[in-house]
């Protein structure tokens, strides 16, 4: 079904949505799922959620188009994404970003391939390699010492890993990392593709690079293949909404739909994907001023905070054209230790005592995201509580674990770990031991410990430390991570 | 015709005034201004609809919340209005000779102009040689500030809007820094009638009483405000509003008030039981 030329699809349409709209003003007898029809036999989820949200909660049908199979407005909708976003081709993805980075490697990788993938990635990118078990080649990311946060891969050491591990796939790429740091993409996608490996990059915190002016390089305008989109986390979309991006001919759109369908439901929320089509009309009609005023926002925020002493709200300074080649102003991320306070422990004050939610707090830094939805208001609120905090708790003199990055010891494969017979030991004296579960704080979610590891005295200091400090450290299989679970 | 002004004072409560006129509306970048005349109160102001100040009844409101303190701490020479933009905390706080410095700092420039051309009874003092205006928002500017005034008087809006960040415990705490050594924080602190209201004062209550030794409560009776009722929080860190009250010494100043008086002063500390118990004052 091509388009009519006369009628060509535009950013300021939203296909999906207008479909949705048609539907609810047909007023369709409903015999299919899901069962609530519309909202009415659950009430109480109608009362809470919504008449107008309950009625568009639906099943794939005819004028609405099949994600599975996208023939009609969910193809146009993706369509326009792909364009707003420079993309070849774009999937909406409804398992969140984790699905996208599944799918990603799972495209490009098969079983006993190798991968050139950072250390300091998101668990789903590990969760992948042991599904389609997939051999990491770990680069470690640079580390910046002052603040104790782990950087991006220096491209030196992409391009050694490259050249030792000539049969590897693909090069996985963050741009940018939780902090904001952004890599050299352009360098490290063309020496991927030199080697005739896919760029694949998980740009889950980098929906903005599309839209803003002066923002740091996205995947799609430097040539990488595959790009991990989380719209929901700093696009305006609905929470679990993400996309995914591909350019170039390295990889088939088809086979990508393929191994898609292989883990993604049949019941596609249209919740999610007439979000998703919203938030990319209203990226692609007024994200440039959008980001500006976020821009805006994140620089005033910084300097209102660096004004108070003590926390350090850092940005561009921190680039050195090796690991961190660029940096993402709007990542509000602060250094708290100079306050004698460790993040996490900013972070638990700022909501317990302020009612201000954090995204993330680790060891020495907290993290603000500033995005589609903030306001000069709350920007105040939280730079006065940072003010009132430190006047009220700082300290002095207090010795804080400075480092964020506990490099690690590979044993064997993730998957191999995850599936050998294990056993669990009391996590204070594992040393020594192979772990086959990963353990992280979590947000930010990177594995400290991931399966296949040995468990070293510095992830173990980290871990009990991150416990101390209140941080929710997961993944393990005893979820009051008294044991761990180690390779037998 | 008849032309009604409607406050919502809950979804199932409505206050109305019969309307002789709209004298003014406007949409300024934080909030929709609004004055009406009236016959029954005479002239009168809103925001997003809201009930500000009446011509008829806004003495009792600013009577409370500048000679409660002022009677309190006749010292005061320094004084931080926070909102206010009607004027009226100013004009009666201009009354004293002794104040050296009125700053006054409300987020919406428009409404001060407004209200300086409709609200000459409020206003009237705005340009005494003692007064500056900063427009920006409170919570931001206070934060700059330490050891910097006597008194701070926040003159809010409800916890709901522009406002919002005046109710914050940061707030509370930048207002502690900037306070002297005998410093005085008055609020609004909504009406205790009413749950929503009450929840907003029950909770500006506990946060402040963490933060300053003496943490009191005083009330008012205002026609035109939710339930009537209202409450005023008094916070400092060393005056006590009924120890340090001296009679004589106030009333020497000859000032002429229309509903503060002394007695009153110790009265207004006195409250009702449900009251009480809501701000955990008794079991």
């Amino acid at each position: 079904m091509e388009r009519d030329v006369a009628n060509p699809l535009r950013q300021d349409s939203a296909p999906l949505y207008e479909a949705l709209e048609r539907y609810r003003g047909d007023r369709i007898v409903p015999f299919d799922v899901p069962g609530h029809k519309q909202g009415r036999g659950t009430p109480e989820l109608t009362e809470f959620l919504g008449a107008r949200c309950l009625s568009v909660d639906v099943n794939s049908m005819k004028p609405l188009d099949n994600l599975s199979h996208p023939t009609s407005v969910i193809r146009d909708a993706e369509r326009l994404a792909a364009e707003a976003f420079g993309a070849g081709d774009a999937f909406f993805m409804i398992g969140g970003t984790t699905s996208a980075v599944q799918a990603m490697i799972m495209s490009v990788c098969k079983s006993g391939d190798s991968i050139i993938i950072p250390r300091n990635v998101h668990k789903s990118a590990i969760n992948a390699l042991i599904l389609c078990g997939v051999r990491p080649v770990y680069v470690d990311p640079g580390i910046h010492s002052g603040l104790g946060i782990s950087l991006g891969m220096n491209p030196g050491d992409v391009d050694e890993a490259i050249r030792s591990n000539p049969d590897a796939k693909a090069v996985f790429i963050n741009n940018p990392t939780y902090y904001g740091v952004c890599p050299d993409l352009a360098h490290m996608v063309k020496s991927a593709h030199a080697a005739g490996m896919a760029a694949l990059v998980d740009e889950a915190h980098g929906t903005h690079f599309y839209f803003g002016d002066d923002m740091p390089a996205s995947a799609m305008s430097v040539g990488a293949d595959m790009s991990s989109i989380s719209t929901h986390k700093t696009g305006g979309s609905l929470t679990q909404s993400s996309l995914l991006l591909m350019s170039g001919d390295r990889v088939a759109p088809d086979y990508v739909r393929t191994i898609i369908n292989l883990t993604q439901t049949t019941s596609a929320s249209y919740l999610l994907m007439s979000s998703l089509d919203i938030a990319r009309r209203a990226l692609a009609t007024r994200g440039r001023e959008t980001f500006h005023r976020v821009c805006e926002l994140a620089e005033y925020a910084r300097s209102e905070i660096n004004g108070i002493g003590g926390y350090y709200a850092f940005s561009r300074e921190i680039m050195n054209g090796r690991d961190c080649a660029d940096f993402d102003i709007t990542k509000l991320s602060i250094h708290t230790l100079d306050i004698g306070l460790a993040g996490v422990e900013v972070y638990d004050i700022l909501r317990d005592d302020y009612g201000i939610q954090i995204e993330f707090g680790d060891m020495g830094n907290l993290l603000a995201i500033i995005s589609v939805g903030d306001t000069h208001y709350n920007i105040e609120r939280l730079v006065s509580s940072l003010s009132e905090i430190k006047r009220l708790k700082g300290k002095e003199g207090i010795e804080l674990w400075d480092h964020e990055y506990v490099p690690p010891v590979v044993r064997i494969s993730p998957r191999e770990a995850f599936y050998a017979d294990s056993r669990p030991v009391p996590l204070v004296s594992s040393e020594g031991e192979i772990s086959s579960e990963f353990v992280m704080c979590y947000p930010p979610g990177i594995p400290i410990l991931a399966p296949g590891e040995l468990v070293t005295r510095d992830a173990l200091d980290y871990v009990l430390y991150a416990k101390s400090k209140g941080s929710l450290v997961m993944g393990p299989r005893d979820m009051t991570l008294e044991n761990i679970n180690v390779v037998k | 015709m008849e032309l009604w002004y409607t406050e919502e004072h809950t979804p199932d409560v409505r206050f109305s005034i019969k309307v002789k006129k709209q004298i003014y509306s406007a949409k300024s970048p934080f909030q929709q201004i609004d004055i009406f005349d009236s016959d029954e109160f005479g002239r009168f102001f809103t925001l997003d609809g809201l009930m500000m100040v009446t011509e008829k009844d806004e003495f009792i409101y600013h009577d409370m919340i500048v000679h409660v303190p002022m009677a309190t701490n006749p010292a005061i020479k320094r004084v931080l209005v926070i909102g206010g933009g009607d004027g009226g905390t100013v004009r009666e706080m201009a009354r004293y000779d002794s104040v050296e410095r009125i700053d006054m700092v409300d987020i919406d420039e428009m409404v001060v102009d407004a209200c300086r051309l409709h609200l000459p009874f409020t206003s009237c003092r705005l340009d005494d040689a003692r007064v500056h205006l900063y427009f920006e928002d409170g919570l931001k500017f206070i934060r700059r500030f330490e050891n910097s005034y006597d008194l701070i008087i926040v003159d809010s809006t409800d916890p709901f809007g522009p406002g919002e960040g005046l109710f914050t415990r940061e707030f509370y705490g930048n207002c502690f820094k900037a306070l002297s050594e005998d410093g005085i924080l008055v609020n609004q602190h909504e009406n205790p009638y009413y749950e929503s209201y009450s929840h907003s004062m029950k909770r500006a209550h506990s946060r402040i009483k963490e933060l300053f030794p003496v943490c009191r409560v005083y009330q008012a009776h205002i026609p035109t405000y939710p339930s009537g009722h209202w409450l005023f929080g008094f916070a400092a860190k060393r005056s006590d509003p009924l120890r340090d009250l001296d009679d004589s010494r106030w009333n020497s100043l000859g000032l002429d008030t229309k509903y503060y008086n002394t007695d009153l002063h110790r009265g207004a500390f006195a409250l009702p039981n449900y009251v009480k118990r809501a701000l955990d004052l008794i079991g």
